[in-house]
């Protein structure tokens, strides 16, 4: 039987990876992979205390949700992302400050 | 039987709904919408007037009704009262309606705006047949409203001409000046009973909630209101004018229907009459009847000529209402309706033909001139046999419809003026064998001058050609329904309306002031009336017979020449040519005395209350350009201030503001971690 921790653990990983990748790269797409990494730690996280607790507690739901909520945050981050790209034919994000000043 | 009585009602309205938003672009300009409405309308009105005869009774309605507006205590409930006056007025609306769009298809073709003519026409049979549905006054008066606006609209037809429009206003204004005395009536009819339903004001005045003097004055001014609309004297000044009309207008609204709703509130509101309301209703048609038929004799135009008669014949109804004959003035308003109509028709069926006999010769006169004429019978056979057939109608020879009930306002005037104990009531019954038999002349006038002799002007008499049968079959249906017989059946008797179904089937209702009193308002013993019905009958046939006479006379065989008779009795031939110069009087009254009232009104805007403005703005200026600099230096210097100190600390704070999200989650991070580091120890 595996215990709880064994996925907290891995989901911590899979957490940290997803915090460095942001932190680190400088690519956008690299970025929103980072985000769907944290995203699915937490949905692990969601579906191993809905089934290691006792309490009713629907996990599952709320980790459907938030796979739904990727799809569409990922298609919407995409869209923006190539329409940056066939503006400048880059996608590096130290260098996008329009808005800035 | 409501369903269908609501389904006439309904029908015209979707036509105008159609023909107003895509009646252009219909086939024939949509005017089959228009009339196969109407003309369902006209069946179905049959249908409601069999079920009458069905039932056959005096008593006979059918009502429904529904909560409109309600809150708290003040209710006002809509409702349709179906009874014997109504259907009977439904099936003439609906009859004369659907034949005036038959007709129109003849006469109108080709107008410019033919669409819009038939959704109008279609506008109006609905607001006029919602008049004769309402079991309120509250109701009837929306009507009465919209069958004002369509007046206006149809009179203003021709908008481009001056006249025309001119006219319209004045119809619209002359009769908001009655329907400001309709309104007023109102107000106290629903202030003393709280109610606009008629059998509940009936109740009411039987139980005396509105009683002496007020329920006097309630009469009268809801009588204002019939006054604008029927066109009586003071108010007759409008309905000549609204000639300027298409001439199927003329016969619809001016001579058959809308003008008859005044006649038409009257009958409904008989009960509630007290007998000195009564006396101003019959004086003033009494007065109406002969004065309007006096200014009919010296008229040219063809159309004023009916027009005036029109204005006449609807005193003859309103007199009748006043002295207490209720069928005979509801009568009277039936046969009316068929043969005016079909006198207007008539005329149109003339003008129609003049006017294209003056287009081809490149004439620029009018059409409607009598003096043109003559010598029409040979070239216009139908309109000549149906027209002779009104007149004869209307200057009431027997064997005609125009008879019966004229001579039962006749007979009712004389029997009222016997049964009361003033002598002076006698005028009434002068009014109205004088005006009869002024009608009879000016009819026969009419006729002679333009059907008989020898044609004035031979080179338009050549290009006169009969109307197409669009026009010529509603005056052939319009001549059978003015025949005697279609009102008295099942007797045959050419003499009276006795023992007919319309004597049967028009009761007078019981008056809710009799009820109060406990005494007849009005009390005309069966021998009275026997009496004057007989010498009714006999002087009126007489003075007819006199007018024709005198009308052959002058104008056939020319016995005596009508120009030198004017000239003889000059000033009293101008009074009438310039209808008594009411038109002038109140020209000189009434329009210049507001005129002169506007001046002031302008001279008090510009002097004083301008002045009064300047004043105030000059003070008003000078405190702001105070205020102004106090603005400048010292309030601007305190934001100015405030703003240079965010500004400063602003620049400062920007450096931290890189615009990289990644050193802003790193941040977050730490601070995380801080947390959490801190909670741990």
């Amino acid at each position: 039987m595996i215990q709880l921790n064994t996925f907290l653990i891995i989901s911590a990983i899979v957490f940290s990876t997803g915090i460095f990748t942001i932190l680190y790269k400088k690519n956008v797409i690299g970025i929103l992979m980072g985000v769907e990494l944290i995203l699915n730690s937490v949905n692990l996280n969601f579906i191993s205390f809905a089934k290691y607790s006792d309490a009713q507690i629907n996990g599952q739901m709320i980790a459907i949700f938030i796979m739904i909520l990727a799809a569409a945050e990922a298609a919407i981050a995409l869209a923006i992302i190539l329409n940056i790209y066939r503006d400048r034919a880059m996608v590096d994000v130290t260098l996008i400050d329009e808005m800035k000043n | 039987m409501i369903t269908q009585a609501l389904i006439i009602w309904l029908l015209p309205l979707l036509a105008f709904t159609i023909q107003i938003f895509v009646g252009k672009r219909l086939p024939r300009k949509g005017d089959w919408v228009s009339v196969s409405a109407i003309g369902i309308s006209f069946m179905l009105s049959i249908m409601l007037m069999i079920q009458m005869f069905m039932a056959y009774d005096p008593e006979f309605a059918v009502t429904a009704a529904m909560p409109w507006i309600e809150t708290g205590n003040f209710a006002i409930p809509l409702g349709i009262r179906l009874d014997n006056l109504a259907i009977i007025m439904l099936m003439v609306v609906t009859t004369v309606s659907f034949l005036v769009h038959v007709y129109s298809m003849g006469y109108m073709a080709g107008d410019q705006y033919y669409n819009r003519f038939f959704a109008y026409l279609s506008l109006f049979s609905f607001s006029m047949l919602g008049l004769v549905l309402w079991d309120n006054l509250f109701g009837i008066y929306m009507m009465w409203e919209l069958v004002g606006i369509c007046s206006y609209l149809l009179i203003g037809f021709y908008f481009t001409k001056d006249s025309a429009a001119n006219a319209g206003k004045k119809a619209f204004i002359t009769n908001r000046i009655g329907d400001f005395g309709f309104l007023i009536g109102l107000l106290i009819v629903f202030t003393t009973i709280g109610s606009f339903n008629f059998s509940a004001i009936h109740e009411g005045v039987s139980s005396g909630l509105l009683s002496g003097g007020l329920l006097t004055a309630a009469g009268v001014l809801l009588f204002a209101g019939a006054v604008g609309k029927s066109a009586q004297f003071p108010l007759h000044v409008w309905l000549p004018d609204a000639m300027e009309g298409p001439t199927p207008v003329s016969a619809l609204i001016h001579a058959a229907t809308m003008v008859a709703a005044g006649v038409y509130l009257m009958a409904r509101l008989s009960f509630m009459l007290s007998f000195d309301a009564m006396l101003v209703v019959a004086y003033i048609g009494g007065f109406t009847a002969i004065f309007a038929a006096t200014i009919a004799i010296t008229q040219n135009d063809i159309k004023r000529v009916l027009a005036y008669s029109t204005v006449s014949q609807l005193g003859y109804m309103i007199m009748a209402l006043g002295v207490g004959s209720y069928m005979a003035g509801f009568f009277h308003l039936v046969t009316h309706a068929m043969f005016k109509a079909g006198l207007f028709l008539g005329s149109g069926s003339v003008i129609h033909a003049m006017h294209h006999s003056m287009h081809k010769l490149h004439l620029h006169e009018d059409p409607n001139d009598l003096r043109l004429m003559g010598g029409f019978k040979s070239k216009m056979p139908v309109t000549y046999a149906t027209f002779l057939i009104f007149t004869l109608a209307l200057s009431g020879i027997p064997f005609f419809s125009g008879f019966l009930s004229k001579d039962a306002i006749l007979g009712g005037t004389l029997a009222f003026a016997m049964s009361q104990h003033n002598p002076i009531h006698f005028l009434l019954p002068v009014f109205g064998f004088t005006a009869a038999m002024i009608t009879a002349f000016y009819m026969f006038r009419l006729v002679i001058r333009t059907f008989y002799g020898k044609p004035v002007r031979p080179e338009i008499y050549e290009h006169i050609h009969e109307s197409p049968k669009q026009m010529t079959v509603p005056l052939m249906v319009l001549a059978a329904l003015s025949i005697f017989i279609v009102y008295t059946l099942p007797s045959f008797n050419p003499t009276g309306a006795a023992g007919g179904w319309f004597d049967h089937l028009i009761q007078h209702p019981h008056s809710a002031v009799s009820a109060q009193l406990g005494h007849d308002v009005l009390h005309i013993d069966h021998e009275t009336e026997h009496l004057a019905h007989i010498s009714g009958i006999i002087i009126s046939i007489l003075v007819a017979g006199l007018g024709i006479l005198l009308a052959f006379f002058i104008y056939y065989w020319k016995k005596a020449d009508h120009t030198r008779i004017a000239q003889s009795i000059r000033p009293l031939y101008l009074l009438s040519f310039n209808k008594y110069y009411f038109d002038e009087i109140y020209q000189a009254t009434f329009v210049r005395g507001l005129l002169a009232w506007n001046d002031l009104l302008n001279w008090f805007d510009a002097k004083i209350i301008d002045g009064i403005v300047n004043l105030s703005a000059t003070v008003t200026r000078v405190f702001s350009a105070v205020s102004g600099l106090f603005d400048l230096h010292i309030v601007d210097g305190l934001v100015n201030g405030l703003a240079n100190v965010t500004s400063l600390f602003g620049n400062g704070l920007r450096k931290i503001q890189t615009g990289q999200v990644q050193n802003y989650i790193l941040g977050a991070l730490l601070g995380t971690v801080l947390i959490i580091i801190i909670s741990l120890i």
